[in-house]
């Protein structure tokens, strides 16, 4: 169940360009997260909504649960300013996420676009370790805003592209994936919209699931500010990402 | 010990804070934060006909002291929320509000005989004022006729007592309220959101792919209290404030422009423990002015 509380940060780092990490102490991670879910923060009280960002990583021992935020407007950008020792407002967590009981998956494949690769962290960790192979397609801008290269080593076999060649393969995530054909039998992707759309349709035919975004009023499922339409087979019409998501099916929701 | 019970047409409130329509759902997700049976009532998000998919996303954005939203009444219809939502809210003590729409005289007819045949609800809130959708709901908003003629037809078809939900995109808000009340209004709800939009600086285009959006938020504040103020000395029927609340003291700032209870809306979103916030703050804060009952506050500036 969704909880509201002021978390202590443990930690706060920039991590790559404009991209900072940090940790979060309180009772939320305690409370069973899976993978995919997020927190819905607010900034301070200069803001009127809160910014939904992913969960990368949780220690339910310690209590603490890892975030990665890339500074894009002004609620980001102020967030740089918190310091360690200071409470951060957090609702959370929010979503379902991946649905860690049903995936029938032995090799997986995880695709991440900038941003987006955050929430694919904490789900490789779960991933390995129920046994799972886990190979991982990494996208970023350029080399200097790559982050988690390292923690995703860990996890099994890593390919980096960038936009402009400045590390690994110049070009997009999904020049890298018919070269891996046969290799997986489920994807998990998280990024931007067109990226998602093209690596749908490039793994037509394979299990997927997508993360995906929406601006949020909300982020508890009251509000109907981030729908996103299903197909018309589907009676009800949409689906809610901050509630039923942001993970789903790429056959559940049209993008 | 004061006391925060008030008596409506229709409403035996315990106390005057309510969530406002589309700002709570059907009341589900916030009963997993606190106790519904602790608000004064529950306004519950519009019901029109049939089932609506509302506008194209993005529909919300940020702005200074508040937001934009063009949601476009998005609603699994009537029927449903007669079937699927209501049963869970009468669990809860406290009266339940259905918000009506409709892009029709008819449709308004049809949504507000049905639902208010039904036992959870104790009061109809008419929406005629909502921004967001292309055909009706804004001209039933900004023309006292017609907006005169959907509360005629709706009050003769109606179980329970109607609040009708003025909009503040008029440049006479006095003679729209007289006009509802002359066509047998049993009460008053304003305001709704304020006509607005933001650009990106980007794409150059709206933020909002409505391109328009509804303003709510503290930065309407002072507009809803200014128009609740001047309705109040020409109207006889009871107002339920709303725009901007976030505090206790807002409350009280409604209350002695004339509204007799308020609705919290959009900082629902910022603070899903808002409203119960407010109801815990509220004794403390008449107690710090000098009052012991809402009666002794209601429409106080104009005594
Ligand atoms: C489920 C989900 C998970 C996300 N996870 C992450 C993450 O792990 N790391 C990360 O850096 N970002 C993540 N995002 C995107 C992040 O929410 C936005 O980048 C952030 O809200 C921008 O806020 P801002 O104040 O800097 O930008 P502004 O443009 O000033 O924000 C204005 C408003 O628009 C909203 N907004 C703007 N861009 C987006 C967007 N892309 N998605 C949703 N809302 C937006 C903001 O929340 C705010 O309400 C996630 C989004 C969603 C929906
Ligand atoms: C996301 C959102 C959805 C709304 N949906 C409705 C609605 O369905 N019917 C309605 O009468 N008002 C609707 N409103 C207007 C609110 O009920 C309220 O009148 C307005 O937001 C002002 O109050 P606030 O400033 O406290 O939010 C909506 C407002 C928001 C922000
Ligand atoms: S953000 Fe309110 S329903 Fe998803």
């Amino acid at each position: 169940m969704m909880k509201r509380e002021w978390m202590d940060i443990l930690h706060h780092e920039k991590v790559a360009t404009d991209t900072y990490q940090m940790v979060l102490n309180g009772d939320i991670p305690g409370s069973g997260i899976r993978p995919g879910q997020f927190v819905h923060i607010l900034v301070d009280d200069n803001f009127f909504l809160r910014r939904p960002i992913s969960i990368a990583d949780v220690d339910e021992q310690a209590g603490t649960l890892t975030i990665l935020y890339k500074v894009l407007g002004k609620g980001t950008k102020s967030l740089t300013a918190k310091q360690q020792g200071d409470k951060l407002d957090v609702l959370g967590p929010g979503g379902n996420g991946f649905p860690m009981e049903e995936l029938k998956t032995k090799r997986a494949l995880l695709i991440g676009g900038g941003i987006g690769v955050p929430p694919l962290h904490y789900l490789g960790r779960q991933l390995v370790e129920q046994g799972i192979e886990v190979i991982s397609v990494l996208g970023f801008q350029s080399k200097e805003y790559i982050f988690f290269e390292k923690q995703f080593n860990e996890l099994g076999e890593v390919y980096v592209a960038t936009n402009d060649g400045s590390y690994g393969h110049h070009g997009f995530v999904t020049d890298i994936l018919p070269g891996l054909e046969g290799r997986f039998d489920t994807y998990f992707s998280c990024g931007p919209a067109v990226m998602l759309k093209a690596v749908s349709k490039e793994l037509t035919g394979y299990d997927g699931y997508l993360s995906i975004e929406e601006r949020m009023g909300c982020g508890v499922g009251a509000c109907f500010a981030c729908v996103v339409p299903t197909p018309e087979s589907d009676a009800k019409g949409y689906r809610k990402i901050c509630r039923d998501g942001p993970v789903f099916k790429p056959e559940e929701v049209v993008l | 010990m004061s006391n925060l019970s008030i008596n409506l047409p229709g409403l035996k409130l315990k106390n005057p804070v309510m969530p406002a329509s589309g700002c709570f759902g059907f009341g589900k997700e916030f009963s997993d934060f606190y106790d519904l049976s602790e608000l004064g009532g529950i306004i519950i998000k519009a019901a029109t006909g049939e089932q609506r998919y509302g506008n194209p996303t993005p529909r919300v954005a940020e702005t200074s002291s508040g937001m934009l939203n063009a949601i476009g009444l998005q609603n699994p219809g009537v029927d449903q929320i007669i079937t699927d939502e209501l049963p869970f809210l009468g669990e809860f003590d406290t009266p339940i509000i259905a918000n009506v729409a409709g892009s029709t005289v008819e449709e308004y007819i049809e949504v507000a005989r049905k639902i208010s045949r039904s036992e959870q609800i104790s009061a109809i809130e008419l929406n005629i004022s909502c921004p967001n959708v292309k055909e009706g709901g804004v001209q039933f908003g900004t023309e006292p006729d017609l907006a005169a003629e959907v509360t005629r037809q709706v009050k003769a078809v109606s179980d329970v007592p109607v609040y009708v939900k003025l909009s503040p995109n008029v440049s006479d808000i006095v003679s729209m309220a007289k006009a509802v009340e002359q066509a047998g209004a049993d009460g008053l709800s304003m305001i709704n959101t304020l006509t607005g939009m933001r650009l990106d600086l980007n794409s150059r285009k709206p933020i909002i792919a409505n391109g328009t959006g509804g303003l709510s938020g503290p930065a309407i504040k002072p507009v809803a209290i200014r128009m609740i103020y001047h309705v109040y000395q020409q109207v006889n029927i009871p107002i339920i404030g709303m725009g901007g609340i976030e505090t206790a003291e807002d409350v009280m700032e409604y209350l002695l422009a004339g509204a007799s209870a308020v609705a919290v809306g959009s900082v629902n979103f910022k603070n899903p423990f808002a409203c119960k916030d407010i109801i815990d703050a509220l004794p403390e804060t008449m107690n710090k002015y000098g009052f012991s009952s809402l009666e002794e506050i209601i429409g106080g500036a104009h005594r």
